[in-house]
């Protein structure tokens, strides 16, 4: 099971200290300068942009998932409600995206309704921007924000509520004295879920994103196919990997698990 | 005396299934009132809608004079000691204890909080463990963390829902008594909910037995133990024997040896079946002539008790005044 995990790894952190070779793939001479290539503003920037897309899709995959998994532990037809949320995933991700561009794209669904009722003259640029992004991301990893949400909820013991109940709180003081930090934990789980992903992801950026919209996944993916240099995206993906992980870490609770 | 709690037919109608129906009690202020009941009688459907958690299908509840069964449980000023005691996990003692009061005072004056909190926790003896987590407290200790939480906040009527069943039998009979204890010095009126007829007897100032969802008796527990009003109110209060129509208890016998089987001496003649030492009495099964059974119960102290043993012919008798008859 391990070596299914160290052994690719391994492979890319060789990689990532070769040279690139003339037409793809490698050439075996040791070249640490990948790594010192990064030290650049312009893939500053590429990072920065992937860390605070990630951050605000996450952000808003827990505001919003928040009330939906609350309405969900309280109706009576949870499965109904959970079986709804997960059957996106039942279509391709890919597929689904192109259904976005084609809602969002000038000439789209949503632009075309909009000037024919003449409620806007020219079209509302929402295609190829990082707004779009976001709204892929948002989208995309909602279900993950959901599902852990809904599991700690559902693990909240009621009578707590009662009890708050009982004591004066109303139901929006229950909520935010008694709900919200008893399911801290699965907040964190939530966010850890949407996050990392949301960092790496490139299909997302590559097909709602602008040509400015380059994150970290868009550049590892250039680098093993146009760019063609690909100790130089196996480095990237190392120290995406890297920043990750000191993320997580931050982020932990003296003796809590990570989910 | 007023009654500080009312409850006026008081129903509450499931599809199907009748939880209680018919509810009309009177608790005075200051009482230890106990509501008394084997597992589904009703008891805790009771306490719940005084509590606000259920809302009656039929019947109202006045409080203070004023009628609550429409409002929601953080309007009234009734609070509740759960079985589970229902801390909360994320707040210390102090913050549990707090919670209710800054619910209160969200305005911020947090100037009294102080001094209320630290004379309830004096009141349950919880001083100097304020800042711990209920993970951190015993059952015991827990236990007087929901006490504190609800009294600190001074309700009309302070509502406790079997609170001493999770509880080890040990540590049960002393809570009991600091229970009743703290229910005289505060003053506030309890409304106590058991299925243990002992820890109702003895806590209780009134009490009410309810079966199937509806009250049988109201009364002291003297009242109820010794003029009880039906079958099921003197079986459930405590031992019981059936002749025929009529009961009498086993501690309200008396018991000879029958040597020479005359047939006038007043009582009834039988056969010993079985005898149990209990410590401070003996049991003592006879199975009478006519075909039923009793028990006698005989004190320790009777010289002839320990000489029972099964086989003996015996003379069980009781006075006329002991025998309690019942219209079903």
């Amino acid at each position: 099971m391990l070596a299914t995990l160290a052994v690719p790894l391994a492979i890319i952190v060789v990689y990532s200290l070769l040279t690139r070779g003339a037409y793809g793939g490698v050439e075996w001479i040791w070249n640490p300068e990948n790594y010192l290539r990064l030290i650049d503003p312009l893939y500053a920037a590429i990072f920065a942009r992937s860390l605070a897309i990630a951050a605000i899709a996450t952000l808003l995959c827990v505001v919003l998932g928040f009330p939906l998994a609350l309405f969900i532990s309280q109706s009576g037809r949870k499965n109904l409600y959970l079986s709804l949320v997960i059957l996106p995933f039942w279509t391709s991700f890919l597929i689904r995206l192109y259904a976005w561009m084609f809602l969002l794209r000038d000439t789209g669904l949503i632009n075309t309704l909009l000037v024919k009722a003449h409620l806007i003259h020219d079209p509302l640029p929402m295609l190829y921007n990082n707004g779009a992004v976001i709204l892929g991301l948002v989208y995309g990893y909602l279900p993950f924000a959901v599902l852990p949400l809904d599991a700690t909820l559902e693990r909240l013991d009621k009578t707590l509520l009662e009890a708050a109940a009982d004591l004066g709180a109303t139901p929006f003081h229950a909520l935010l004295r008694v709900t919200i930090p008893l399911c801290a934990p699965g907040i964190r789980a939530a966010a850890i879920l949407v996050f990392v992903p949301c960092l790496g992801t490139y299909l997302v950026s590559d097909l709602l994103g602008g040509s400015k919209t380059i994150l970290i996944g868009n550049l590892v993916q250039n680098q093993f196919t146009g760019a063609r240099d690909w100790p130089f995206g196996a480095a990237v993906s190392i120290v995406l990997m890297i920043v990750a992980m000191a993320l997580l870490f931050s982020v932990r609770r003296r003796g809590e698990e990570l989910l | 005396m007023e009654a500080v709690l009312d409850l006026r037919g008081v129903e509450k109608q499931y599809p199907g299934h009748r939880a209680v129906g018919n509810i009309s009690l009177q608790v005075p202020r200051g009482a230890f009132f106990s509501l008394l009941g084997p597992s589904g009688c009703g008891k805790t459907t009771t306490l719940r809608i005084v509590a606000g958690f259920e809302t009656p299908t039929a019947g109202e509840v006045w409080l203070n004079g004023e009628r609550i069964d429409h409002l929601p449980p953080y309007r009234r000023n009734v609070n509740t000691v759960f079985q589970s005691y229902a801390l909360f996990p994320h707040l210390s003692v102090r913050g549990n204890i707090e919670f209710g009061l800054r619910r209160r005072h969200s305005n911020g004056t947090q100037n009294g909080f102080a001094e209320k909190v630290r004379h309830v926790l004096q009141q349950v003896r919880l001083d100097g463990k304020e800042a711990r987590l209920p993970s951190q407290l015993s059952g015991g200790e827990r236990q007087r963390v929901a006490l504190a939480r609800a009294l600190v906040l001074a309700p009309d009527v302070l509502l406790l829902d079997e609170p001493l069943s999770a509880l080890d039998p040990l540590l049960r009979k002393q809570v009991r008594a600091e229970l009743k204890d703290l229910q005289r010095r505060t003053g506030v009126t309890f409304l106590f909910v058991t299925h243990d007829q002992e820890e109702a007897l003895s806590l209780s100032d009134q009490m009410a037995v309810m079966n199937a969802g509806e009250i049988e008796q109201i009364g002291s527990p003297q009242e109820l133990y010794q003029r009880p009003r039906t079958r099921f109110v003197a079986s459930f209060l405590g031992a019981m024997n059936w002749i025929q129509d009529a009961g009498v208890r086993p501690e309200a016998t008396r018991i000879f040896p029958d040597m020479l089987q005359t047939p006038n001496g007043t009582g009834r003649h039988g056969v010993v079946t079985g005898a149990t030492f209990l410590g401070s009495f003996w049991h003592i099964d006879v199975k009478l002539d006519d075909g039923s059974s009793v028990i006698s119960q005989t004190p320790a102290q009777n010289a002839g008790a320990a000489a029972f043993s099964p086989g003996d012919r015996v003379r069980v008798s009781w006075a006329d005044d002991d025998l309690l008859r019942f219209v079903s």
